[in-house]
């Protein structure tokens, strides 16, 4: 019986986590900055958009002042995962703790600090911050989860169950993988041409009319990534090639985080999305030399500024 | 004689402004700055830099005022040439017509206006600092040649190869000028494009092993369609690479390239790796790398079209 929710990483995604569930169960939510624990422990957490709530929790940037909880979201970006995890080694023994950052290796950053039973888990829905204790749920997408190792099957289902009680879409699945992969080769691919382009996920991506569409490219893109995702021997839940194109038909363009990241020049998730597809790459023995450039690029932007 | 530089920016004020300390020679310009015109027209045209030269060179934006010439020298970006030269093509009805502008397919665009071509490469470089003022950053030599399908004759193209010789910039009249041109091509489409996209200098490009051997993979797409068409280049683009990158000489370069996407310009893209993809595409050459740079450039350049609406912006799922 899950009773008491951990939100570690109160973004976008962690403040979507937060408001919701604190409608069904005590939610902690641990933050990097000192203010923006203050914030939430004097006003509370707004939710507005798709959903119209107001929430209790208990905020602190400390790990030590975190009371027990059975069920921890990390929801921080990539980048801050190695600090933030961290900070939780030789704590909370009896959590179930669940990652829900883009790319792959999220796990096994967290294994790597503790033998916490761990669910994977990847999230389609999307936001924006409006203020330290305001946030608007943009997209109901779902989030899906899945069973990393050895952790039973039931206790994701729990988790789904308990996510969906609050009023967001979630789903479990004995495998995630399949849906894991679709989403790598998305990101990889939407994310990097974004931050490279500057151009917002938007009806450039899904153009092929002429050689030099991009459309072409975004294709060409997708191919070497599911060339990889049979290699590994994965049977994609959904054709990353069919996401771009429903997606771009959306009303207004979504902008991937890796373009937020290169125009505000901050780190971005390069590694743990087009590094972790050219490693996976090379793991399998499939040439990638497109998605190879794509990262090697990215990167490289970053460098320009970082 | 009379020759008439279409394009006055960087490249061709080197031109115009050389060739007009010649006796024997008359040097016109045809270009659209207008200030930049004006300023020729009452101060004469300034190099500063590598070298310091004040050239009378008649500068106009209207091609009617042009007298019939009997060479002319293209110097426009490549995306201008069409425009250019249809607007001029009168100017040398009994005249040759060289091309010294980056990128490949700048001769077919001439020569769809004027009788006699000549293919041409250039490596000296500069920028325009102020109206009628340019800074001549580079020196180097330019290589001129027929264009095959309307070639000019061998005697017109050593005519202007000895006039930019005698004029200070160093000019070799080849039999076949497709060699300097496509190192110089493969040069820039596996260096610019890069620079572009990433913002760093060329020095800290190389410096990157990673994006080293993507520079290289471009450069062997681009040698294969050189190939190809049977043209044995006269060095290796790699070595212009390699030496590029030192920090006596363009390690702190930003390629042109880049300096059109920080200003928001259009750039020559589609001259660059474009023409190469475009070469490729003809000769049964794959040429995925130089294809998907220049989709990306294309994709940098559409997203100056956008208006960026923070508030519609969301985050999350991607």
């Amino acid at each position: 019986m899950i009773e008491r929710v951990c939100v570690i990483g109160a973004g976008t995604i962690g403040s979507l986590f937060a408001g919701h569930l604190a409608q069904v169960v005590d939610v902690s939510v641990l933050t990097r900055r000192r203010e923006h624990a203050d914030a939430l422990n004097e006003r509370g957490l707004r939710v507005i958009g798709r959903s119209d709530l107001h929430a209790r929790v208990h905020a602190t940037d400390d790990p030590d002042e975190l009371a027990g909880f059975e069920l921890g979201i990390i929801a921080c970006k990539g980048t801050d995962l190695e600090a933030v995890v961290a900070a939780l080694e030789g704590r909370f023994p009896d959590a179930t703790l669940m990652t829900v950052q883009n790319g792959l290796g999220a796990e096994d950053v967290v294994r790597r600090r503790g033998d916490w039973p761990l669910i994977s888990a990847i999230t389609f829905m999307s936001g924006t911050r409006r203020s330290d204790t305001e946030v608007e749920y943009v997209l109901d997408t779902p989030t899906w989860l899945g069973p990393y190792g050895d952790t039973p099957y039931e206790r994701v289902e729990g988790v789904a169950a308990l996510i969906v009680s609050s009023g967001l879409e979630a789903e479990a699945f004995a495998d995630l993988r399949p849906a894991q992969w679709s989403k790598l080769i998305f990101n990889a691919t939407v994310n990097g041409v974004a931050a490279l382009t500057g151009l917002p996920h938007d009806f450039h991506f899904a153009a092929e009319e002429r050689p030099t569409d991009l459309g072409r490219l975004v294709r060409a893109f997708m191919d070497e990534g599911k060339e990889v995702a049979r290699a590994a021997g994965i049977v994609l839940r959904e054709d990353p090639w069919e996401m771009n194109v429903h997606a771009t038909k959306r009303g207004s363009a979504h902008y991937p985080s890796m373009l937020e990241d290169v125009e505000a020049q901050r780190p971005t998730e390069v590694e743990s999305i087009n590094g972790a597809l050219v490693r996976e790459a090379r793991r399998v023995g499939v040439a990638v030399p497109l998605q190879t450039a794509l990262c090697v690029l990215v990167q490289g932007k970053e460098a320009s500024y970082l | 004689m009379k020759v008439c530089v279409v394009g006055c920016g960087a490249v061709g004020s080197l031109f115009a402004a050389n060739l007009a300390q010649l006796e024997d020679v008359e040097v016109w310009a045809y270009d659209l700055a207008r200030e930049h015109v004006d300023a020729i027209n009452v101060n004469g045209l300034r190099l500063t830099g590598a070298g310091e030269v004040v050239g009378q060179v008649r500068a106009t934006a209207d091609a009617s005022e042009l007298p019939a010439c009997d060479l002319g020298i293209v110097a426009t970006k490549a995306m201008h040439t069409e425009p250019a030269i249809s607007a001029t093509a009168h100017v040398f009805a009994k005249g040759a017509v060289a091309s010294v502008q980056n990128g490949v397919g700048n001769e077919e665009a001439i020569a769809r206006h004027v009788p006699r071509v000549i293919r041409g490469t250039t490596f000296p470089a500069g920028k325009v600092l102020a109206p009628g003022v340019v800074q001549w950053d580079v020196k180097g030599d330019t290589t001129l040649g027929p264009f095959e399908p309307s070639p000019a004759p061998a005697e017109e193209i050593e005519r202007l190869a000895d006039a930019c010789t005698r004029a200070g910039m160093p000019t070799h009249a080849v039999a076949d000028a497709r060699p300097a041109q496509w190192r110089k091509v493969i040069f820039n489409a596996a260096s610019n494009p890069v620079g572009a996209l990433t913002g760093l200098t060329h020095g800290r490009i190389c410096e990157r092993p990673d994006l080293r051997v993507l520079v290289s993979a471009l450069v062997d797409e681009g040698k294969a369609v050189a190939a190809a068409q049977g043209i044995v280049l006269d060095a290796d683009p790699e070595e212009l690479i390699d030496h590029a990158a030192r920090p006596d000489f363009a390690y702190g370069h930003k390629a042109s390239m880049l300096q059109d996407v920080e200003a928001r310009r259009t750039t020559e893209i589609d001259y660059l790796n474009g023409g190469i993809s475009r070469f490729g595409r003809e000769l049964g050459v794959p040429t995925p790398l130089n294809d998907a740079l220049t989709a990306l450039v294309k994709a940098r350049e559409a997203s100056w079209g956008q208006v960026l609406h923070s508030q519609t912006r969301s985050q999350g799922g991607a």
